[in-house]
């Protein structure tokens, strides 16, 4: 009896030391701490250099990798930053993420001198995205902007004087005449979002109300306007000319760039992120690329077109900010890992390895992303991000940006009764009156 | 004729029952219940508390992203749902691919039940390749059904000769539901030819063998004598079933993402929790989940007429 009692004993306190020691190792308390970086997987390869040279003697950063879609990575971190998870120190935040976690008290404000450090010399498209009630809630490490990309031989043979700003309607009706066609994204998807925006604020208006839409539920809907259904007639037009291409509602940033350089047609205008140039540069000679250098030279940008002749367009922005999360356990070191890897020199770095356009404005300047991109193309980003418009700035932007695609998709669909039947419906979902 | 006998001695069991109970039986039961005790109290915290926080929080208008703007609403969530033409529109799709499911699983799990009961010979290997489908996870099962339906690199178009090669069955409402329903089926109806085999092994061999010398034919046997003596166990089999499609998740998660109007009520309630982050509508439609799946429940064991204390006595 005693014997088995010892035995019990024993195996209990064998128990109670493992345990103990399980728990030990997950504490992790001793030696350097390890700052978890969620990052979304663009441009991996810098990133993981950044965060090598961007740990300390104080602290090390390791790399986590979030999902490449979009709606994953937003849940997978607001997940954890719901359960208050301390091991999530810095993340990489789309703009859209920004308001919505800033509201919910998950990121850690930059105060003071941090603050200024940040925002030096930032560009306003970015700058305005991390702000949020006056405080600055992210780092921005990059940018990116939609222009114009177009066939300089197509814009000839249509007469479109290229050196001025353009209209929807105009590059509209020179694709169609002139045997070419338009490029969009118009799939049932935020992107989609992105361009009823664009041209929504390219008109002068606003999906909601932007005096009111920090206020969330209570922010007023402002899409029933005119500027509404100047975009719906855009889309309306394009979606009626033979110049929308043939996968034209379930297009994507992908899907058009085929049709720039296609086997027959004179090539397309096409809106798109910043990519497309290393994209065609690479591909000369080869497939869905331009024949040879000279067919490459054909290749033309210049600002995203306006919605109404004579208003200045307002270029759509996207990019990634850096984050600190409000639970980690050092606060401190987090905030200075996130200057370091949103600093200058990270930023060249992402232009000369990735493409990715600065959002400092001196960065600009920097000799080395000058060899990127030529000189007005770069000039065309840094204008275009500098004037960009943001989507709505709101804890609730998922499901606006879902109430739009609901009402808004498919795009072959919309019409001069669009705005006001998505206006009702958004209402609806902002009071909380129906699902989505 | 011996079904009602066989029913007859299954009531009297049932009363049997609650005639007095010796000195030592009640101790016992009370030794029972304080053995039962620690694991009921677990039990009630790991399943009762979020119940009941789910219930709570339903009454609330609460965003995730904007928890100062959390008010009271009531039944307001609950209103919303119900008038919402996107939340019949989902019930009906969960309901149409629980009874379709549930009876094509009923008729191919019974015949495998039968072969796993009757075969003579590589028994083990037999019962295991029927079953292996159960042991495969839902979500590969749903990938799995995705590449076979994908008109790009799938098999089923070149199978089904009435079928063009370049047919997208997700590309439309009901050609999705096909091939979902497909993946459910080929998943699951191992566990309901499992549940079904057990409850063919009470069939007596004597009432069989007493129909065969009576003259029925092999019909005559499965409709009067095997059926009627199963019912017990089929029930719980549809039941079970039933009420597992009539959560079904992954399946439509992974293949459609509920495009084209595939979306079940668990997948509307995913979306409004942890896609929106609405917390309050999201826990409304999950207590009207668990209320309907109480309705099912309760229909089924009507349906079938039997007791649910008489199927656990069974044999």
């Amino acid at each position: 009896m005693t014997a088995r009692r010892a035995r019990r004993a024993a195996a209990g306190l064998a128990a109670a030391a493992l345990s103990l020691s399980v728990l030990t190792a997950c504490g992790g308390d001793g030696g350097k701490p390890t700052l978890n970086w969620y990052i979304n997987p663009d441009g991996q390869d810098t990133l993981n250099a950044l965060a090598k040279s961007c740990s300390t003697d104080d602290y090390t950063i390791k790399i986590q990798l979030l999902p490449s879609s979009a709606t994953d990575q937003r849940t997978q971190l607001a997940r954890r930053l719901a359960a208050e998870d301390s091991s999530t120190d810095l993340m990489s935040l789309d703009p859209v993420f920004v308001p919505e976690f800033a509201n919910a008290k998950w990121l850690l404000p930059f105060e003071g001198d941090l603050k200024d450090k940040v925002l030096d010399g930032v560009l306003d498209g970015p700058a305005d995205i991390v702000t949020w009630e006056d405080k600055v809630v992210a780092a921005p490490q990059w940018a990116n902007t939609q222009v114009l990309w177009y066939r300089k031989s197509l814009a000839q043979a249509a007469g479109l004087d290229m050196t001025k700003p353009v209209t929807w309607d105009q590059v509209i009706d020179a694709a169609a005449d002139n045997d070419g066609t338009v490029g969009v994204q118009a799939n049932k998807y935020e992107a989609y979002v992105v361009w009823i925006n664009a041209l929504i604020q390219g008109a002068g208006g606003n999906i909601l109300d932007p005096d009111t839409v920090e206020s969330g539920r209570d922010a007023k809907v402002t899409i029933d306007s005119e500027a509404g259904k100047d975009a719906a007639a855009v889309i309306e037009k394009l979606a009626r000319s033979k110049a929308a291409q043939p996968d034209f509602s379930t297009s994507n940033e992908g899907t058009s760039l085929g049709q720039m350089f296609p086997k027959s047609g004179a090539g397309e205008f096409m809106t798109n992120w910043t990519f497309v140039y290393n994209n065609y540069k690479g591909l000369v000679g080869k497939p869905g690329g331009p024949k040879d250098d000279a067919g490459f030279d054909d290749l033309g940008w210049t600002r995203y077109p306006q919605t109404v002749a004579g208003e200045e367009s307002k270029p759509p922005i996207g990019g990634i900010n850096i984050g600190v999360g409000a639970y980690t356990k050092h606060p401190d070191f987090a905030q200075q890992a996130a200057l370091c890897v949103s600093s200058d020199k990270a930023q060249v770095d992402l232009a000369v390895n990735d493409g990715f356009a600065p959002t400092r404005e001196s960065v600009y300047d920097s000799p080395e992303v000058k060899d990127v991109f030529p000189a007005d193309l770069l000039t065309l980003f840094r204008e275009s991000i500098d004037s960009a418009g943001p989507r709505p700035r709101s804890a609730y932007y998922s499901q606006i940006s879902s109430a739009i695609q609901a009402r808004w998709h498919s795009p072959t669909s919309v019409g001069p009764s669009t705005p006001g039947k998505s206006a009702a419906f958004l209402e609806a979902i902002l009071s909380g009156k129906a699902l989505l | 004729m011996t079904s009602v006998i066989a029913n007859e001695a299954k009531a009297g069991k049932g009363k049997q029952a609650k005639t007095p109970t010796s000195d030592r039986s009640r101790s016992e039961n009370r030794l029972a219940l304080k053995l039962v005790a620690p694991a009921l109290a677990l039990m009630l915290i790991v399943t009762a508390f979020p119940m009941v926080r789910a219930l709570y929080l339903s009454l609330f208008d609460y965003s995730l992203t904007a928890p100062d703007d959390r008010k009271f609403v009531g039944l307001g969530n609950y209103w919303t749902a119900l008038s919402d033409g996107l939340f019949w529109r989902d019930t009906v799709t969960t309901v149409a691919i629980m009874i379709i499911t549930v009876a094509f699983e009923l008729v191919i799990g019974f015949a495998f039940a039968m072969v796993m009961h009757k075969v003579i010979f590589a028994r083990g290997v037999i019962r295991t390749s029927i079953l292996i489908p159960y042991g495969v996870i839902t979500v590969v099962s749903g990938f799995a059904w995705q590449f076979a339906f994908s008109y790009q690199n799938g098999f089923v178009n070149s199978w089904l000769p009435f079928i063009g090669d370049d047919f997208n069955w997700f590309a439309e409402r009901n050609s999705s539901l096909i091939a979902i329903m497909a993946s459910e089926i080929w998943k699951t109806t191992p566990f309901m030819s499992l549940l079904l085999l057990a409850g063919l092994a009470q069939v007596s061999e004597d009432m069989l063998e007493a129909a065969k010398v009576d003259g029925a034919t092999w019909w005559q046997r499965l409709y009067k004598v095997i059926l009627p003596n199963m019912r017990a166990a089929i029930m719980v089999a549809v039941l079970f079933r039933a009420l597992d499609a009539y959560r079904i998740f992954d399946n439509i998660f992974v293949m459609t993402a509920g495009a084209n109007s595939t979306e079940s009520i668990s997948f509307l309630t995913y979306r409004q929790v942890i896609e929106q982050f609405q917390l309050g509508i999201g826990s409304a439609l999950s207590v009207l989940l668990f209320l309907s799946v109480l309705v099912v429940a309760f229909i089924i064991v009507k349906l079938f007429r039997v007791n649910l204390a008489d199927a656990r006595q069974e044999g």
